[in-house]
């Protein structure tokens, strides 16, 4: 995957757990959590999901990885790059 | 020949759900959508743990702890449940406090909380939203001695009022008192000043209902009827349970039963590191509670009192008093036609916080008689606000430590878990024996609708992310011994 299909991946992840939220306009660098309505049981999801889609295990200890768009791409890209994006 | 309520199951599952409490189905739900197989297997012949109900002649369904949960209960139902039962939560506006030192209606929430402190108790509002503040940014990862009492002190000295306007609706929620973490207080108390106190429209039995068809439509094996005796561990590993005399292998077990059972019991302590156990020791139960059910009449109806009254007859607020076999403090939920739209039914529940050792030793006769005894103080209480009760109800019926007990398997008949140092206990599991995790109410915090579906949710992940690595080494697939 590249860094735009990391990209993509979290926006799908993201729009099926907050699906009130427009995610076509999150900004990169700004966290995730002053742009959406994210609480700790999301952030979770997120976790399950990257499992679940891409069999990639996030530790506790990585969590912080993913407060933005930016640190999630960075954090994703090298442990997805082998992965092709599901059609 | 008595029934085999196993008959047809499997020799072996990835997961066995101990026990349908929210936290056990939320996480059975979650497991299977991951594409695990999963027994859920309860003692009982009907679901929901604590989130029950129960129908008497005369047309009488009765809740037991539906009213009211946070908001939260909304994306917990909609994430890992359905849209549907999301969309039946609604808000219970009249959350109503009459005790000698306040009378007042609230919509309990961040706003009208402020307004109350401000002008009833005289509160400059620099001091409430700095108390706001303080408990909505209190963490899990807090390393917080404080307990509450300390927390009310340090923000509101002396005003035992204030204390009582702020404590006595979460005691009613989780069992918790002044002499807790304030950190347990700060999460439960924000999570319900967000947006208010909410209840499912269509009752608990619908709710139960539809959560049991969406386990089977993804799969979950439910069996009733169906008591674990036994987790066995082989090694440090699990290896299968014990359910109804019958051995299941499975590769990992969830336990929706009390924490303290689950270890003392199902496991045995032997099992586990003297070290741990020493700690398992210190873990203290969180008080049961007596109920009294009250069903009104068929075509009877019952003017709208508020949704959830906190009553009092004590001086002030005190952790003694709230537990104390003499009750002075009772929570009534009141249960009107819109909660069950279509049956035009009034039911009314009374609950207090109680403790086992007052109702376990009691001769047959003897509990007979405080039961009654229990119910006609109730129904005195209630008279003051719904005077003709005795001739618009007719159905009376009491509940003891001793009944949650019975119903829960829960020592004690706890009916919030354990006191906070129980969740470490909880986390700490699976290090002790691969394979072995525990949900459901534990740590106060994990404590009432929303800390029990999420704590499944927590634990189901954990879970998901264990038998995953076990299937990734195949080889280690336990073999069926039945």
């Amino acid at each position: 995957m590249t860094r735009d299909e990391v990209r993509q991946a979290v926006v799908s992840i993201l729009a099926d757990i907050a699906p009130d939220e427009d995610v076509s306009s999150i900004k990169d660098d700004v966290t995730l959590r002053e742009q959406m309505d994210l609480d700790s049981m999301d952030f979770l999801d997120i976790v399950m999901e990257l499992r679940k889609r891409f069999n990639v295990e996030v530790p506790e200890s990585d969590y912080q990885q993913l407060v933005s768009m930016a640190s999630c791409v960075q954090y994703l890209q090298p442990l997805l790059k082998d992965r092709q994006l599901a059609s | 020949m008595e029934r085999n309520w196993l008959k047809g199951a499997k020799s072996a599952y990835d997961v066995v759900v101990i026990g349908s409490g929210l936290a056990g189905m939320t996480a059975a739900n979650l497991l299977a959508k991951l594409g695990h197989s999963v027994l859920l297997a309860e003692h009982h012949y009907n679901m929901g743990g604590l989130a029950t109900w129960f129908k008497r002649k005369g047309g009488h369904i009765l809740d037991i702890s539906l009213h009211g949960f946070p908001s939260g209960m909304v994306k917990t139902f909609r994430k890992y449940w359905t849209q549907d039962i999301s969309d039946s939560v609604v808000r219970l506006k009249g959350v109503r406090f009459d005790n000698p030192q306040f009378q007042f209606t609230t919509t309990f929430d961040k706003t009208d909380f402020t307004n109350i402190l401000l002008e009833r108790f005289g509160i400059v509002k620099e001091v409430i939203d700095e108390f706001f503040d303080f408990a909505r940014n209190m963490n899990f990862y807090d390393e917080l001695k404080m307990t509450t009492g300390e927390l009310f002190e340090k923000f509101f000295p002396g005003r035992k009022d204030v204390w009582r306007f702020l404590m006595e609706p979460i005691t009613y929620a989780n069992g918790s008192t002044l002499d807790d973490p304030a950190l347990s207080y700060g999460i439960v108390f924000s999570n319900f000043m967000d947006k208010g106190v909410f209840t499912y429209r269509g009752g608990t039995d619908q709710l139960i209902k539809k959560m049991k068809k969406e386990l089977l439509k993804n799969g979950v094996d439910i069996r009733t009827h169906c008591l674990v005796e036994k987790i066995h561990v082989e090694g440090n590993n699990v290896k299968g349970v014990k359910i109804n005399g019958q051995d299941i292998a499975c590769r990992s077990v969830l336990s929706n039963s009390n924490i303290l059972s689950t270890i003392h019991k199902l496991v045995g302590d032997e099992k586990f590191s003297p070290a741990f156990i020493k700690e398992v020791k210190k873990v203290r139960l969180n008080n049961s509670s007596c109920q009294v059910y009250i069903g009104v009449k068929k075509g009877e109806k019952i003017d709208n009192v508020g949704d959830l009254l906190f009553t009092s007859v004590a001086d002030e607020y005190n952790t003694e008093k709230i537990l104390a076999k003499q009750v002075t403090s009772r929570t009534f939920s009141f249960y009107y036609p819109e909660i069950r739209p279509g049956l035009d039914r009034y039911s009314i529940v009374s609950s207090t916080n109680a403790r086992y050792e007052d109702w376990a030793n009691l001769s047959d006769e003897q509990y007979e008689i405080e039961k009654e005894n229990l119910i006609q103080t109730t129904l005195d209480a209630l008279e003051k606000y719904v005077p003709d009760i005795r001739e618009k109800a007719d159905y009376f019926e009491a509940a003891t430590p001793k009944t949650f007990k019975r119903y829960t398997l829960a020592p004690e008949g706890t009916s919030f878990g354990t006191k906070f140092e129980g969740l470490k206990i909880s986390r700490d599991l699976p290090k002790q024996i691969g394979g072995l995790f525990h949900t459901g109410s534990v740590g106060i915090i994990m404590s009432g609708w929303l800390g029990a579906a999420n704590y499944g949710v927590i634990v189901a992940n954990e879970v998901d992310k264990f038998i995953g690595s076990m299937k990734d080494k195949p080889e280690q697939m336990v073999t069926a011994s039945v």
